[in-house]
């Protein structure tokens, strides 16, 4: 792997975290990211698990589309097809951890099966295959790592707003703000300071 | 034709990931706690909460960890102590059977509504208006909060004034929490005299506002021989574990609050 590989790997896992971030600047996942987002130690589980799935699921779609998928003429069952993966491997996942992990799979708990809907997920799985089709050079390879940069960038998002919410536990909020319309309001704002970082990657590297 | 290689692929990509699925659910089983699930069959199922747990399944594993006593399961009562004591391998056990008591005798009798209302028929949303509508602002609204979350059917509201019937209370504290007012409470269910108000004002104010309600002058706790009873906060109260139902405190009422547990 030469250089020039690695400098853009680099550059597209940042932009998954900070200039395409899939909750605060695409917007998606925005259920997990207002529901779980209470308690520091709940939306970090709760991101990791999002994390794994993300790039688990990449790495089997990926190539199903391609090699399976294009070649019949079929991408149109790209959506039906990928949930059904998607589905599959979290309960998968959750088997092998329910065994092998019990903490880790106390830890997550409700967590991992309400990932087989979150958005995130099936987004970054297609999404990466859009980009492939625009830049050949956006491999299986670039999607991983997209994928993986992805779950790192909803896990700041997950991060940053929790310790938002828990400062916001702590404030005098009018009453007709109190829970879900100040959380909001904090939501919107959070997105907003990322639009900030739109440029900074490209110019990094 | 053309629809036979879509439904074909799709078709062998679930049936691939449904036999992964099974082969790893078998391969890869955890053996479940067995004290728990033969603790599960045992409880009534009905996930009511009354034991402090999420519901039967959680109250199970407490008790197969030992966190958890049996006996606490309400609803299912001696007999389901009994069996869950058995699986754990104990001894007896003392169930002590609770009933929901509405501490309030508020009927339309002896307290007045000071406002027309014509909002939400429900407790909660009307306590929000100036301490609710009744006169009195420790009283029942008699709007059936309770009633609607009583699963067993153990509650009536009659001439405004909600009631719990004893026979039919499993003890689940559903109405306990469901009443914005905060007046049910659970009191172990046997014979004994029980306050039926919950008014702290001072005397003279309890007086404006119920033709029943307790103004705490003491008269009961004079006349218990067994230091059953006390007046806290301006209102009397009998401590279950004292009180003998000798009645005396009953007859000994002027405002004739207390009564005798199911009358």
């Amino acid at each position: 792997m030469d250089a020039q590989t690695i400098k853009s790997l680099v550059a597209i896992f940042l932009a998954a975290i900070l200039t395409e971030n899939y909750v605060l600047n695409k917007f998606l996942g925005i259920c997990p990211f207002l529901g779980v987002s209470k308690k520091l130690d709940t939306a970090v589980g709760m991101s990791c698990a999002v994390t794994v799935v993300m790039v688990i699921a990449t790495a089997v779609t990926w190539p199903l589309y391609m090699f399976l998928l294009v070649p019949n003429g079929l991408a149109y069952l790209q959506t039906i097809v990928f949930i059904l993966v998607i589905a599959a491997l979290v309960q998968l996942l959750e088997t092998v951890l329910r065994k092998y992990m019990p903490p880790l799979y106390n830890a997550l708990g409700i967590y991992l099966p309400l990932i087989t809907t979150n958005c995130a997920v099936l987004g970054v799985t297609m999404l990466v295959l859009e980009k492939g089709a625009e830049d050949p050079s956006f491999g299986y390879l670039q999607s991983l790592v997209n994928s993986f940069g992805s779950g790192v960038g909803f896990l700041v998002a997950m991060v940053l707003f929790a310790g938002v919410r828990e400062r916001l536990e702590n404030c005098d909020i009018p009453e007709t703000f109190k829970g879900l319309p100040i959380t909001l309001v904090a939501a919107s704002l959070v997105a907003v300071s990322f639009l900030g970082f739109n440029g900074v990657v490209d110019g990094l590297l | 034709m053309e629809i036979i290689t879509p439904i074909l692929i799709v078709g062998i990509i679930g049936l691939l990931a449904g036999v992964i699925l099974a082969v790893a659910s078998i391969v890869m089983a955890v053996p479940k706690d067995e004290k728990a699930e033969a603790l599960e069959e045992v409880l009534p199922g009905a996930n009511c909460g009354a034991c402090g747990y999420s519901g039967c399944p959680g109250y199970a594993a407490a008790m197969a960890k030992g966190e958890a006593q049996p006996g606490l399961c309400s609803p299912g009562g001696a007999e389901v102590a009994q069996k869950c004591a058995e699986i754990l391998g104990g001894g007896q056990v003392n169930m002590e059977y609770k009933t929901a008591l509405v501490h309030c005798l508020g009927s339309y009798d002896n307290t007045t509504d000071k406002m027309v209302y014509d909002g939400i028929q429900s407790c909660s949303a009307a306590a929000f208006l100036a301490g609710g509508i009744t006169s009195c602002r420790y009283g029942c609204m008699g709007m059936g909060d309770c009633l609607r979350a009583c699963e067993y059917g153990a509650i009536q509201i009659c001439n405004g004034l909600a009631r719990v019937d004893p026979a039919k209370c499993k003890g689940c504290s559903k109405c306990v929490a469901a009443c914005p007012k905060g007046i049910i409470s659970l009191v172990p269910l046997k014979q004994q005299a029980v306050v039926r108000c919950s008014n702290c004002d001072k005397a003279k104010d309890t007086l404006k506002v119920c033709a029943i309600g307790c103004i705490g002058c003491g008269k009961c706790v004079r006349t218990c021989q067994f230091g059953a009873v006390t007046v806290e906060n301006g209102v009397a109260k009998v401590d279950p574990a004292k009180c003998t139902a000798c009645g005396q405190c009953v007859e000994a009422c002027p405002r004739h609050v207390i009564t005798m547990l199911g009358e």
